[in-house]
């Protein structure tokens, strides 16, 4: 029993303590205004507070904390892209995020359990050798392991010859890992609100008012905000907020959905995946197993659950674990994917002088909120765009220097 | 055993006396009868204690007897967390309990509960994490402790199906209002599907009691359910669980192994509502049951749930339940009704001339165990002084069952799948629903009426509703019940905390007051925060009997109203479902050209490509290499055969095809002239190179372009989506699978073929290299093209694809004098990178331009415009950032490099091979590479990291590393 539970169970009064700053009237001005309170955007205005001194921070949170993609995603961490500067941004947030709960101390219950992608053709096989190696390279653990190494790692994955599609070899990343995703969103925003950052939910941004170049102020349900800068940080409504400032933005909303079932027993440590079959799965420290695959075919801003995607879903993972067809499905729920050409993340400048972007997190937003955090507050502290998101700014689309991640993306999150 | 808690007839309506069952539990014997579920069965053999929960390891037993609850879970052999009240029991089934350490009767793992106080809600995130990397240590202990049931890994799959179904009018639920509706519905002729999740119709006509003499409710069942069964056009299904509500009326309706998928024109939602405990200390122990399930008990299974019992009550309804104790001959010790001033109805009044003690304003301030603190033996009681709050003491009652009727929550998941609100009635204090999609009605107590009368007046409305909508009738539609002035079934705060906690507001988690009030306090204050705070209603029931309860202790704890406060989104299924059910038959099909028989005659080892099957090569697979090499010799020196069927076809007619193809592929297709191909390179929006083939024009207005193999689906979807917008008079057909064909290449091609071909002139200049031409071959009617992928003399032959072997069998035989041999994929990708051909998704990648991939010729240059055009335009105004170039190992001792491995400049990644083998022709290693325009120049040399981190030397030479001046091909 750890002695930190002590005093909870010695005191005869709960010792609560409020983590966030209780709803109190928004103020007439901020210095730094944070849309969306997602681990994104609370983890911005965490680094402002504490390492940049910032702390007349708003974010603003048109639902609860946390309500967005944070609350929705699967949970996946993983560095082994496909590019140069892909690889370098995930592996610094993998980086960070072995450090989070102590970072601040919160619990976010990190587990490196290790995710293993699995090809089905030599052209997989192929797209693999590919990642392995960028990624030895670049010092992040990836390689390429054979059918047997499969089994040894997986020994209740089904390794028949005679399924529909064999799987020939598998991607073992060693630093794949998972973490308890709402965690991560809590534990930013304690950590702001502890330093002075304003945390207001259900305040839902109307309008962002723009004067020669500049933000001035946002409107919201609850009043204007006059403001320094702004930030926006709402994975799932990117474009939708970008164009109250007027800026246009290269992305497609698509649903993206996953199903968790009861929990059962421990029998499944790493992650698995399969790009060919659309689907993976990993059993979370509770024993539910989540499984989750690709986006819908459609784009649309809605969560809702299809009985087609649940059919494909299940299909698949039975395909790759039989016995699953015992275990119950408890909940299927979705996500908005903001879908970029690329594959990779908006971040950095935009047209509007102090309007920055954190944008464009397609399915690959959860893993690198630690990294985001701590670049976009250097960001709008310093005015200068860190090296290590500048190839991520948008201005790449237009100067055609698009970061590709497809192949290093699909159906892996 | 003997059944001394089986009850006589009336009471085990579901039962068959005469048909005893044998079935194991914990590895004891059991008896029970056919119609009995594991727990009905168990609880008629006095076992009560069923299963541990999921975190203190508390002992559980029947709460619901309905399928809803988590403390009936149960082991079987291939299915965990089953529910002990819903799988009927059957000769020989073993069943275990779940969740213990030891024994379910002693449970080591229990002593956890003891440490309840040090582990407040959220713990997990306050602790473990300090000093740096303990966590680690932590998780996998914490790990351990998690999970229900255990999963059979040696799970032997069984057969699962789907059904598509039809119907007007789905009524789900076959209860007062299910029946009523459904019949209602049929009266205008309407198709109408009743479905139940219980074994039997009727709902609560089955089990309570809506009079004082307790007959009312089954004359009334028997009635409907006989005028049910005698309409033709109501199909009822009983055991079947409608699991979801989609857009449209799309509803999965789960029965036995198989997954109705039923469309509904109208959705007439009869789903009632559910019980809810009363919280207080201990309320989770076995014998505390629902009052609706033990009146399921005693009227389902004929089983009496105790020997004496108390009613805890906040409505008329517990007194209908002591009613029916006495009935069943269980000694009622107590009504305890929580209620001030009840108003008694006609079966209230005639329980208290029973003679029965209420206490009136009291409550059931804990539970106590028996001694064999596994169940039930005493409750506390106390008088109520505020909301909440009970006096300082109270007198204890013995007894070994507590009924709880303290009030209900609608079924609202479902509605509120469909976008339904749950609002919540503080004079009623229950949750109302409003804002139904428009085809879809809702009637019966989840619509809040809870009179007899009401209900099915209600319910007839919804059906009159539904099929004028549906233009079956045109019946003056009745006004809307108004909801009735009687007391409603709920009491507004059947919530006791009590200083030694455990008074459980979610089972499921093992939640408890101060859980839901503290979390509030740590600043989780809305609804969906404590829910994902404390865990409570993630559980396997979500939040069954813990959403009204949190949604109370909530409101209360931050000054707003329940219906502020609300609950989590309701999320489909609803019930938890085997997987195996939306899986269904594994469907993946696969796709076999009509020669894959001839190809497993010949020896071919064979490999995928999307759905396909192609030969890879012939022979055994320790002879792998001597074979391709083989291969490829014999089409170099000989002549071979390929089966090509896989490739992509589009047939593209129509005025305006030659536009069509002009904007959509790189090249120039307006001056094509008829009988020629020309190459066809696919680019995106952003200038990628995402596919090629070659366009064949046969006249003025029918194209026949191929694609590859991978890649003709999106190339097909893409050329739609374009004319979608460009609305050009074109016909775009995908013909892939209506065409066999076959490439035979080699010196020898054009004498195998002449020997098969007479319509055809193949001179050399009749019918130049780029030709097309129709004729037929082999007696088939084919579409011959002269195209040299391979580097050598050679035709594409595409034929129906019933033909298929026919024509390799007359090749086969045409060739034998000319060394004609079949061959593979892996010498066709060898032969086509002797010749420098790149194979659009292994040569290139998500980011590849034509320039880059030497592809520049391709583009047409005078052309107005081409889908990625003014991309490429842009693209090439930049300097070069790479290039491909072709490349040899001329050490014959240095690993061959592999595709993917990079190519390094020091430490820097400047490329990376895309394709390389061993070239039986030019014996030597050769291949593809991605390098840097600064490391592309012929002769000159760059690094290759192969396995091993071997740094190998690579050489740039020009391409076609083979036949360079082109002179095969064109013979």
């Amino acid at each position: 029993m750890p002695f930190g539970l002590l005093k909870y169970g010695l005191n005869s009064e709960y010792p609560a303590q409020h983590h966030f700053s209780p709803a109190t009237e928004l103020k007439k001005h901020y210095d730094v205004v944070i849309i969306g309170a997602g681990g994104h955007g609370t983890g911005i205005a965490y680094h402002l507070a504490k390492y940049h001194g910032i702390t007349n921070v708003a974010v603003l949170e048109k639902s609860y904390l946390g309500s967005g993609n944070t609350a929705r995603n699967t949970a996946v961490i993983r560095s082994n892209y496909l590019t140069e500067e892909g690889v370098t941004f995930y592996r610094e947030s993998v980086k960070l995020w072995q450090d989070l709960s102590n970072e601040f101390n919160y619990n976010v219950m990190m587990e490196n359990r290790g995710q293993l992608t699995l090809a089905h053709s030599d052209a997989a096989i192929r797209s693999f050798r590919w990642r392995a190696e960028v990624n030895q390279h670049m010092g992040v653990r990836s390689e390429l392991i054979d059918r047997q190494q499969i089994a040894e790692m997986v020994p209740n994955l089904n390794m028949s010859e005679d399924s529909r599609f064999p799987i020939m070899a598998g991607l073992w990343h060693a630093d794949g890992a998972t973490a308890r995703h709402d965690a991560v969103a809590w534990g930013y925003a304690k950590g702001a609100c502890e330093r002075g950052v304003e945390l207001h939910q259900l305040t839902e941004v109307e309008d962002i008012e723009v004067t020669g170049g500049r933000v001035t102020a946002v409107k919201t349900n609850r009043g204007r905000i006059e403001c320094g800068c702004v930030v926006q940080a709402v994975a799932g409504a990117s474009s939708v907020v970008a164009k109250m400032a007027g800026i246009p933005l290269p992305i497609h909303s698509y649903p993206l959905q996953a199903m968790v079932t009861q929990p059962y027993k421990p029998i499944l440590t790493p992650h698995v995946s399969s790009p060919h079959l659309h689907v993976y799965t990993h059993q979370t420290s509770r024993g539910e197993f989540v499984i989750g695959g690709g986006s819908d075919p459609y784009p649309l801003y809605n969560t809702r659950a299809t009985l087609d995607q649940r059919e494909s879903l299940t299909a698949a993972a039975l395909e790759l674990f039989p016995f699953l067809a015992q275990a119950r499905m408890l909940r299927q729920w979705a996500g908005t994917t903001d879908m970029t050409p690329d594959y990779s993340p908006i971040m950095g400048l935009s047209p509007v002088e102090n309007y920055y972007l954190d944008a464009g997190w397609g399915t690959w937003g959860f893993k690198a909120t630690p990294i985001c955090g701590k670049t976009m507050a250097e960001l709008v502290a310093t005015k200068k765009v860190p090296e290590i998101i500048k190839p991520f700014e948008l201005e790449r689309f237009y100067k055609f220097e698009q970061i590709n991640e497809a192949g290093a993306t699909a159906a892996s999150h | 055993m003997s059944h001394t808690s089986r009850l006589s007839p009336p009471f085990g309506s579901l039962i068959d006396r005469q048909q005893p069952i044998h079935f194991r539990f914990e590895k004891r014997n059991y008896e029970g009868f056919a119609g009995d579920n594991i727990a009905s069965a168990l609880a008629a053999n006095q076992q009560w204690l069923l299963s541990r929960s999921f975190k203190y390891h508390r002992p559980r037993g029947v709460l619901t007897m309905a399928g809803q609850d988590a403390n009936s879970m149960i082991q079987l052999p291939s299915d965990p967390n089953a529910l002990a009240d819903r799988v009927a029991i059957s000769d020989g089934l073993e069943v275990m309990g779940q969740n213990y350490s030891g024994s379910l009767n002693r449970d080591s793992g229990a002593l956890l509960g003891l440490f309840s106080r040090f582990l407040p809600v959220g713990f997990y995130y306050k602790a473990f994490f300090k000093p740096r990397g303990i966590w680690e240590k932590w998780a996998p202990l914490i790990r351990k402790k998690a999970g229900l049931g255990v999963i059979n890994q040696d799970y032997q799959s069984e057969y699962y199906d789907k059904q598509y179904q039809f119907y007007d009018v789905a009524v789900i639920g076959a209860g007062p209002a299910g029946l009523s509706a459904a019949l209602q519905a049929a009266k205008t002729g309407a198709e109408v599907l009743l479905v139940d999740e219980n074994a039997s119709l009727g709902g609560s006509l089955n089990y309570s009691r809506l009079d004082a003499e307790g007959i009312a409710a089954r004359e009334l069942r028997q009635q409907l359910v006989a005028e049910v069964e005698a309409s033709a056009n109501i199909t009822a299904m009983t055991s079947a669980t409608c699991n979801g509500w989609f857009a449209d009326n799309w509803l999965p309706i789960i029965c036995g192994k198989r997954l109705y998928k039923v469309r509904a024109k109208q959705t007439i939602l009869c789903v009632g509502s559910l019980e809810q405990q009363a919280v207080f200390h201990n309320n989770d122990l076995p014998g505390v049951i629902m009052s609706s399930a033990a009146q399921r008990l005693m009227h389902l299974y004929g089983v009496r749930p105790g020997k004496t019992a108390v009613v805890v009550t906040g409505n008329n309804e517990g007194y209908a339940t002591a009613l029916d104790l006495l009935d069943a001959g269980v000694q009622v010790k107590a009504i305890v009704d929580l209620r001030q001033q009840p108003e008694y109805n006609e079966i209230a009044q005639y329980a208290l001339s029973k003679g029965l003690e209420v206490k009136t304003g009291y409550a059931v301030y804990a539970a106590n165990k028996d001694r064999s603190g596994l169940h039930l033996g005493s409750v506390e009681v106390r008088e109520i002084i505020s909301q909440g709050v009970c006096a300082a003491s109270g007198e204890t009652i013995a007894c070994d069952t507590l009924c709880m009727s303290v009030g209900y929550t609608p079924t609202y998941q479902l509605i509120c799948q469909g976008g339904g609100q749950l609002s919540y009635d503080d004079d009623s204090s229950m949750f109302t629903l409003t804002n139904c999609p428009d085809n879809c009605q809702i009637a019966g107590s989840v619509n809040s009426h809870w009179q007899l009368g009401d209900v099915i007046a209600d319910a007839q409305r919804a059906a009159i509703i539904a099929t004028n909508e549906l233009g079956l009738s045109t019946q003056a539609l009745p006004d809307a019940i108004t909801l009735s002035q009687h007391q409603g079934p709920n009491f507004g705060w059947p919530i006791f905390a009590h200083p030694k906690g455990k008074e459980f507001v979610d089972f499921d988690e093992d939640l408890q007051i101060a859980d839901i009030i503290n979390a509030t306090r740590d600043g989780y204050e809305h609804v969906q925060l404590v829910k994902r705070y404390s865990t409570c209603g993630m559980g396997p029931s979500q939040g069954r009997h813990s959403a009204l309860a949190t949604a109370r202790l909530v409101a209360a704890a931050t000054n707003k109203t329940v219906a502020q406060t609300g609950v989590t989104t309701a999320r489909p299924p609803f019930s938890a479902e085997h997987l195996a059910h939306s899986a269904g038959r594994s469907f993946y099909p696969a796709q076999r050209s009509n020669m894959h028989y001839r190809h497993l005659e010949a020896g071919a080892q064979m490999l995928q490509a999307g759905a396909w099957y192609r030969p890879a090569y012939y022979g055994t697979t320790n002879q792998r290499e001597s074979s391709i090499n083989n291969e490829v010799k014999n089409v170099r020196n000989n002549v071979g055969l390929v089966d090509v069927s896989t490739l992509g076809g589009l047939e593209v007619r129509g005025p305006d095809a030659a536009e069509f193809l002009n904007r959509f592929y790189t090249f120039a297709f307006l001056k094509q002239p008829v009988g020629k191909a020309r190459y066809a390179l696919l680019t995106n929006e952003a200038g990628v190179v995402i596919d090629d083939g070659v366009a064949c024009r046969f006249s003025e207005q029918h194209y026949y372009v191929t694609a590859t193999t991978g890649g003709v689906g999106n190339v097909y979807q893409s050329m739609l989506k374009w004319n979608a917008q460009w609305r050009l008079d074109v016909d775009i057909a995908n013909v892939t699978s209506a065409y066999s064909a076959v490439n035979i290449a080699g010196p020898n091609a054009r004498k195998v073929l002449a020997k098969l071909c007479s319509d055809i002139d193949l001179g050399s200049e009749a019918f130049p290299y780029m030709g097309v031409r129709e004729g037929t071959v082999a007696g088939i009617a084919a579409r011959v093209i002269r195209v040299g992928f391979v580097g050598e003399l050679g035709y594409e032959v595409h034929i129906p694809q019933h033909c298929g072997e026919a024509l390799w069998d007359a090749l086969i035989d045409a060739g034998a004098e000319f060394s004609i041999k079949p061959f593979g994929i892996e010498a066709q990708r060898i032969l086509r990178l002797e010749k420098g051909h790149i194979i659009i998704g292994q040569d290139t990648d998500a980011m590849s331009n034509p320039t880059e991939v030497n592809m520049a010729w391709a583009i047409a240059k005078k052309k107005p415009f081409f889908v990625g055009g003014r991309s490429i335009q842009e693209l090439n105004k930049a300097p070069l950032k790479r290039c491909q170039v072709g490349f040899v190992v001329n050490d014959l001792n240095a690993p061959i490099p592999l595709e993917s491995h990079l190519v390094l400049d020091g430490d820097r990644m400047t490329g990376r091979v895309t394709s390389c083998n061993y070239s039986p022709t030019l014996n030597k290693p050769l291949g593809l590479a991605f390098v840097e325009p600064d490391q592309a120049e012929a002769g000159s040399h760059f690094k290759i990291k192969s396995s091993g981190g071997v740094m190998v030397d690579a050489m740039v030479v020009e391409l076609p590393f083979y036949d360079p001046e082109t002179q095969r091909q064109e013979l």
